[in-house]
């Protein structure tokens, strides 16, 4: 059998990378992706958690944090296709229209 | 063997993020991170959840990142590739991610209960079923259900309304004059 712990580095890994790009990419996409990989290192904890405790709701809240994500996206890609057409860029440090 | 197929899928799966952090291109991002989120659905397999696996392929790879190609291809994306990271905000976000990492790194290593997590883990005789998950879903976690159906029905709605052009939405006032008779 496979350590719990080796999932919990591979996740607290995902989660430092996924961090990296959110905070150093210049492109909102990319930003984007980035906190759909932090998500998923996060599942893959609960996931990990609920094997070794032989626990079903560990994967009960992983298929909500799914279910919400997608949401997120939909409405987040809404977002970035409405502000595409009103200011003509992509890049978070462009994008200083709530400065005061 | 199963620790091999764990090695070997978290080494794709870091591999791949990376890529989705460095690469210049968008669509090559998407496509590393399509490829990271195929290693994670076979570590759940590994982790007892077949269900969720499949749910991951769906939805994850089958709608959310071809929404995100969608958007990547609707929108030109050749002059973006210039400037990869931010000027100003490389040091905060190194200093941050630092401490992140220093913070998780410590937390592995002085918990007690992880050292014991870290010898070989317990053989896990009982698999549980996809009809426990749903008897679980649908009994204990129904409320929550539904409220994640009326989420998604309402984030439907906003992305609808958000990603609507304006020329589509005329104002009612001129259509009704348009539609007077004159005299």
């Amino acid at each position: 059998m496979i350590p719990t712990a080796w999932y919990l580095i591979l996740a607290a890994t995902l989660f430092v990378i996924g961090g990296a790009g959110v905070l150093l990419r210049r492109n909102v996409l990319i930003v984007l992706m980035s906190l759909e990989l932090m998500l998923n290192s996060v599942t893959i904890n609960l996931l990990a958690f609920g094997h070794v405790l032989q626990d079903l709701r560990g994967q009960i809240i992983a298929i909500f944090v799914i279910a919400i994500t997608a949401a997120e996206v939909a409405v987040a890609l809404g977002i970035l296709v409405a502000l595409l057409r009103n200011k003509n860029t992509l890049e978070v440090d462009e994008l200083t229209v709530l400065k005061g | 063997m199963e620790r091999e197929f764990f090695l070997l899928l978290s080494g794709v799966a870091t591999a791949s993020a990376l890529l989705v952090i460095v690469a210049r291109n968008p669509v090559h991002s998407a496509l590393a991170l399509v490829a990271c989120l195929v290693q994670i659905a076979a570590l759940y397999v590994l982790l007892g959840a077949p269900f969720l696996a499949v749910i991951q392929i769906f939805v994850y790879v089958g709608a959310v990142m071809v929404l995100f190609l969608f958007v990547i291809m609707m929108l030109d994306v050749r002059k973006e590739s210039k400037r990869r990271y931010l000027k100003h905000a490389l040091l905060p976000g190194v200093v941050v991610l630092v401490i992140l990492s220093g913070e998780l790194i410590v937390l592995l290593t002085q918990s007690t209960k992880l050292h014991a997590a870290m010898g070989p883990g317990q053989t896990i005789t009982t698999q549980p079923s996809v009809e426990e998950l749903s008897l679980l879903l649908f009994q204990d976690f129904l409320l929550p259900f539904e409220v994640a159906s009326v989420i998604l029905l309402v984030a439907l709605i906003g992305a609808v309304v958000l990603a609507r052009s304006e020329a589509d939405v005329t104002p009612v006032r001129s259509r009704k004059n348009h539609g007077e008779v004159r005299r």
